[in-house]
């Protein structure tokens, strides 16, 4: 997204020292593009505008004029059907056990895939390609097609139903992608800086603490936001070994209430609006990490 | 309050944990002799990784083939008879149909339009504005894309206001109000629109990111040759995204096969909608352990081909390094 590239490409289209003329016609050529762009921009964002707009008007409203009527006078902007989701039972508790899913799952996951990258990417043993080949293979592995084994897993040693289930299915899902890139960025840090710090003596326990890990700290903020917001936003692993567990997650309540009301489920608009707002302030305020973390996933994946 | 308490603890803990697992480990490693230090310091590493996706993926995914092929007791061997139900039960054939049109349509338009959203962008002054509208739903989860689309499929019956965006909109031209979601011959293609919406700003990130890198040279060349702009994008632009635009295909034929939060949320599967993922759940949510994984097992199937091709993508990549 880099602007000066922009426009020195738009420039070019343009030519150098055209007449006034010349200029409006190019403007009116242009024209069905802005057009075009305008409409995409407008269902990509209308949908999610609307709906935040949604979730402050009266419920009752909601059900009989749609969400543009109250872009004019009377407003009626209330916070009714946030009060309304709130104090369904079981809501509230839901926000703070996403929380408490979320953060130990990704603080998991992170530490002991930066662990093994760095084994990957630095220490040669029979058996590493053979090994890391499989982890790239696992990256595409459908998680359906893990789940009754692992869930079976956490009937036989008592886990079922627990948080602690739902961090470590997290946590080994997660691992292949995570040991993938990360063992591609250690991989790329320069060899003179690992030989030296062996020369002086510094074991394997220093170099991994004191150059690996805070050299790699950019590719781990990336992985961290992207790993965070993928637990957050996560229904299938929940819904699988915590479906009808205490501890539900935001987004499984949400969609039980979805499913399960039928008619008279206007007033969720609120709930949407409450579990997507951590993901859009993540965006909007980590938008370069957050970019960077995808493309760097993908382009190399 | 337990809950908080194990989870600050987790928090914490987890990484101390691995940090005196590093730091005593390598102690003794260090006190063994140069040789077995060599033979067994990597594994001592690699150890806690191996071993998740050893019990969370490798382990599970053999069990899975094996479950495949028993009843839901799991007492007893019985041959194919889990997939014959696949292929043969009505409603699982519905679920095979839709994931094959979303494997089609999703794939196809995600792709094609975020190529065509990259490349407009980039003629535009306002771009990367205009990329923060279409990006948007990309951090948004598929449970709240799910609720914000049910907004705009909303339908009442016709003469009363219409509350959903779009059948108000069609109202404005005098279309009768349309059940999107329930209708069989639009639930399909509205979930699918959904899902691809979600998406398309993915593509077009990663798409775009390859399109800065094109130098500005061959495209004034082509310019200079007399090109106009579409056979420039057809005949320069395409053809050197094409890497691109086939890994952000195979993710996106690996995220069609894999749906299952937007269909389970918006229709939990009802009118026809069910895709693979939703019936393999709603089997194990019968406890039809056996039926189940077979659905797995197809699904797996379906994704063998783009296993191989990432393993050797990446070995082609590992000869560059």
């Amino acid at each position: 997204m880099s602007a000066e590239q922009v426009t020195t490409r738009r420039e070019s289209a343009v030519g150098a020292g055209v007449s006034t003329l010349d200029r409006l016609g190019y403007r009116l050529q242009r024209l069905p593009l802005h057009l075009v762009i305008i409409i995409f921009c407008a269902i990509w964002l209308v949908p999610t505008v609307g709906m935040i707009i949604n979730s402050f008007r009266g419920v009752s409203d909601m059900g009989n004029s749609g969400w543009w009527t109250t872009l004019f006078p009377p407003h009626g902007f209330t916070l009714e059907s946030y009060q309304q989701v709130l104090a369904i039972e079981g809501v509230t508790p839901s926000i703070l056990y996403s929380v408490l899913i979320t953060i130990p799952a990704t603080v998991i996951q992170l530490a002991i895939a930066t662990m093994g990258a760095y084994a990957f990417a630095w220490m040669n043993f029979p058996g590493r390609n053979l090994f890391f080949i499989v982890i790239v293979g696992l990256m595409v592995v459908p998680i359906q097609m893990t789940l009754i084994p692992v869930l079976q897993f956490f009937q036989l040693i008592h886990l079922n139903g627990t948080i602690m289930a739902v961090w470590l299915a997290h946590s080994g899902y997660g691992l292949p992608f995570e040991v993938f890139l990360l063992r591609n960025y250690l991989g790329g840090l320069p060899r003179e800086i690992f030989e030296s710090a062996e020369v002086d003596g510094a074991g394997h326990s220093v170099r991994f603490l004191r150059i690996a890990v805070p050299m790699t700290i950019p590719a781990i903020a990336s992985l961290t936001i992207f790993v965070f917001l993928g637990i957050w936003n996560d229904l299938l692993v929940a819904l699988t070994f915590l479906g009808t567990s205490p501890y539900r997650p935001f987004t499984v309540v949400i969609t039980g209430l979805v499913t399960s009301l039928g008619g008279g489920w206007q007033f969720l608009t609120a709930a949407a609006v409450l579990q997507m707002a951590l993901p859009l302030a993540v965006f909007i305020f980590l938008q370069r990490y957050f970019v960077r973390g995808i493309t760097s996933g993908s382009v190399k994946g | 309050m337990d809950q908080i308490i194990t989870a600050a603890v987790a928090v914490v803990a987890v990484p101390l944990v691995l940090l005196g697992y590093i730091v005593l480990g390598e102690r003794v490693i260090e006190a063994l002799p140069d040789r077995l230090q060599v033979a067994i310091r990597p594994y001592f590493w690699a150890l806690p990784a191996i071993g998740f996706a050893t019990i969370f993926m490798i382990y599970p995914l053999v069990r899975t083939v094996i479950i495949s092929f028993r009843n839901s007791e799991d007492s007893d061997w019985i041959g194919f008879a889990n997939y014959k139900y696949f292929f043969t039960f009505p409603d699982t054939l519905t679920s095979l149909r839709n994931s094959l049109l979303w494997l089609i349509f999703y794939t196809s338009i995600s792709v094609i339009l975020g190529l065509v959203i990259a490349i407009l962008l980039d003629r535009v002054r306002y771009e990367s504005l205009a990329k923060i509208a279409i990006f948007l739903p990309v951090p948004i989860s598929a449970v709240a894309a799910s609720i914000i689309w049910k907004f705009m499929f909303d339908y009442q019956a016709p003469g009363t206001p219409q509350t959903g965006t779009l059948n108000a909109l069609i109202g404005t031209i005098g279309h009768e109000p349309v059940a999107w979601l329930i209708n069989s011959t639009t639930n399909n293609a509205a979930l699918i629109f959904v899902g691809i919406w979600t998406v398309t700003g993915f593509c077009m990130v990663i798409i775009s990111a390859s399109l800065k890198a094109i130098s500005t040279e061959v495209l004034e060349a082509a310019r200079m040759d007399g090109a106009n702009e579409f056979q420039i994008v057809r005949l320069v632009v395409t053809p050197l995204l094409w890497p691109t635009i086939t890994v952000v295909g195979t993710t996106m034929i690996i995220n069609a096969l894999k749906t299952f939060d937007i269909v389970y949320v918006m229709t939990n599967g009802a009118y026809d909608t069910d895709v693979i993922a939703t019936q393999m759940f709603s089997q194990l949510q019968h406890s039809h352990y056996g039926r189940a994984a077979a659905v797995g097992v197809v699904l797996f199937i379906a994704i063998v081909p783009l296993l191989v091709v990432n393993i050797r993508r990446f070995q082609q990549q590992e000869e560059q390094r």
